[in-house]
């Protein structure tokens, strides 16, 4: 894990990072994977892997009545707003 | 009124002998929380809406309210939405949040009466092992202030531990529960997997996650847990089939001594845990010594599979829907700009981490073994199940630590999280008590696993384990 490495995890996850963050999370993530190595001792068969208790939980997909009271809570937690739109940069 | 020495059932029973009100109940605590917070931090924000709370509640128990948490005051940690307050999850990105709903939890506990006096200082999104990571600053321990409380729950623990209130809710992901209720003394408990709905908690690792309960005792723990419990259909992972469950009583007890007396044990923990044993032993519980081989790769796999997790559900604090942004020349711009900002460095961390076990080439080496390994660890666990009926352990294998002991070195952080993980790993019921002090004083945990679903047993068995102590 170089500098290098991180630069593209840290473009892949949206985050800016310092010269500085760069050093040391190339340092601490090789730690960490040197650790998770670990599992590649564990002999285990290849197959799907078992789900929990509870899978394939499925709901009709029909409307639900939301009051305007909510939908006002949600829109006031917009970054910017304008009216009744949250407002963002164009993608292109 | 001494909220140290007052439990949940206790109060409760005060509170209908009209010896005080809820409202006196609340108010001491907020006394205490004042004057004891300045030094702990250990909460972010006394809800502004506490005395409308008490007081309504005074009412409920005036109309002979018979829910034990009526009128008790609990804190909650940060990561649970209460509608109209706020809740940031300990991260500067979400500082200003407020919540645009209640959970499941939050709204149960409201529906019986309970008072949400709080919110507690967390590790940001619940990431981390002893609450330095908060943005909001580090929690201290309130039995030695130079040393963490655990975490990431450190704020609940500590608000227990120290009288700011009755019962806490955490969430515990790896540990989070129950390592910061040892460290603090306190009780703390992770259900069944599916068994406590996870909506409206800020998700940190989805098929990880349970909110549970820290208080003084196991009976205590046991009223808030069978409060907040249950189906949910809002929850697509909540459990449902209770009616498959048949409670079995906890009587033997194995032990896998190899993976407890490993090089990084701390000789005054292992002393307490071989006493603890020895009492249950007195008391006619059958100690069964077992081997575990595989429970020990539990905090690998975790270490693959909740950075994997983190990295996708943080992916929506972008700055764009809610919480901070940060403006910038373009969209991609304003994404690496707030979300430099916004998280704290063991998010980032973790964030890249999980990108990297995801990436292509790195899948199958790392996220797709993980989860092979989790099976395996699972079925460790059903076999050691037609012998024995829990699992137990040290909560942790070193007592409180120093406030930076471990923060430059971040295996060593994980690795206090060794004994709670498997529970997390493989979905089961786990508990931390109470198990005595070191020499300076330190509180210890004594930690039991058991069987999918039983839940209840495990409570069963903590209540005896409290009496031998």
């Amino acid at each position: 894990m170089n500098k290098k490495d991180i630069e593209s995890l840290a473009n892949l996850a949206r985050i800016r990072l310092t010269e500085e963050e760069k050093e040391k999370y190339a340092k601490d993530i090789e730690a960490v994977l040197a650790y998770v190595d670990k599992i590649k001792e564990v002999a285990v068969e290849d197959k799907n892997s078992d789900i929990g208790a509870v899978f394939n939980v499925f709901r009709d997909d029909t409307p639900r009545e939301i009051n305007t009271e909510e939908v006002e809570k949600i829109k006031n937690q917009f970054p910017e707003r304008e009216g009744d739109f949250l407002k963002a940069k164009s993608i292109l | 009124m001494n909220i140290l020495e007052l439990t949940i059932k206790k109060a409760s029973e005060d509170l209908r002998n009209k010896k005080y009100t809820s409202f006196d109940l609340c108010a001491e605590c907020v006394k205490n929380i004042d004057e004891k917070n300045k030094e702990l931090n250990a909460i972010l924000e006394v809800f502004p809406d506490w005395k409308e709370q008490a007081l309504r509640a005074d009412d409920m128990l005036k109309n002979r309210n018979d829910n034990p948490l009526c009128g008790i005051p609990i804190v909650i940690k940060d990561n649970i939405l209460f509608l109209g307050h706020k809740a940031s999850a300990g991260s500067k990105i979400l500082e200003n949040y407020v919540a645009t709903y209640s959970a499941t939890v939050i709204q149960k506990l409201i529906e019986v009466g309970a008072v949400i006096l709080a919110r507690a200082n967390m590790d940001e999104f619940a990431m981390g092992s002893s609450t330095e990571n908060s943005a909001f600053g580090v929690v201290k321990n309130p039995f030695d202030i130079s040393r963490v409380p655990g975490g990431s729950s450190g704020g609940s623990a500590v608000s227990v531990a120290s009288g700011m209130c009755l019962g806490a809710l955490g969430t515990d992901t790896g540990g989070s529960i129950r390592q910061p209720a040892s460290f603090c003394g306190v009780v703390g408990f992770k259900s069944s997997y599916g068994f406590t709905s996870r909506y409206g908690a800020i998700a940190m690792g989805n098929s990880l996650d349970q909110i549970g309960p820290i208080a003084k005792t196991a009976e205590d723990a046991q009223i808030i847990q069978n409060c907040i419990g249950g189906f949910d259909s809002s929850d697509a992972t909540s459990f449902s089939n209770f009616e498959k469950i048949k409670k079995s009583e906890i009587k033997k007890i194995g032990v896998p001594w190899n993976e407890i007396r490993k090089d990084g044990i701390d000789k005054q923990v292992l002393e307490n845990f071989e006493e603890g044993i020895q009492k249950l032993e007195k008391k006619g519980f059958e100690i069964i010594p077992i081997e575990m081989p595989k429970m020990v790769y539990s905090l690998a796999v975790y270490y693959i599979l909740m950075p994997a997790e983190v990295s996708t559900n943080l992916s929506r604090f972008d700055g764009v829907r809610y919480g901070m942004r940060l403006e910038g020349e373009n969209l991609f711009d304003v994404y690496t700009k707030t979300r430099a900002e916004g998280f704290g460095s063991e998010t980032r961390r973790r964030v890249i981490l999980g990108t990297y076990v995801l990436s292509h080439g790195y899948f199958d080496a790392y996220y797709r073994k993980a989860l092979l390994v989790r099976d395996a660890i699972g079925e460790e666990f059903n076999n050691i199940f037609k012998k024995v009926d829990a699992v137990a352990t040290p909560t942790s294998p070193v007592p409180a630590f120093k406030i930076g002991e471990k923060s430059s070195d971040p295996v060593s952080m994980y690795l206090s999280d060794i004994f709670t993980v498997p529970a997390n790993i493989a979905g089961l019921p786990a508990i931390s008590v109470f198990c005595g002090k070191n020499d300076e004083g330190l509180p210890l945990g004594f930690h039991l696993t058991a069987k999918f679903g039983q839940d209840d047993s495990v409570f069963d068995f903590a209540k005896k384990f409290e009496k031998e102590n």
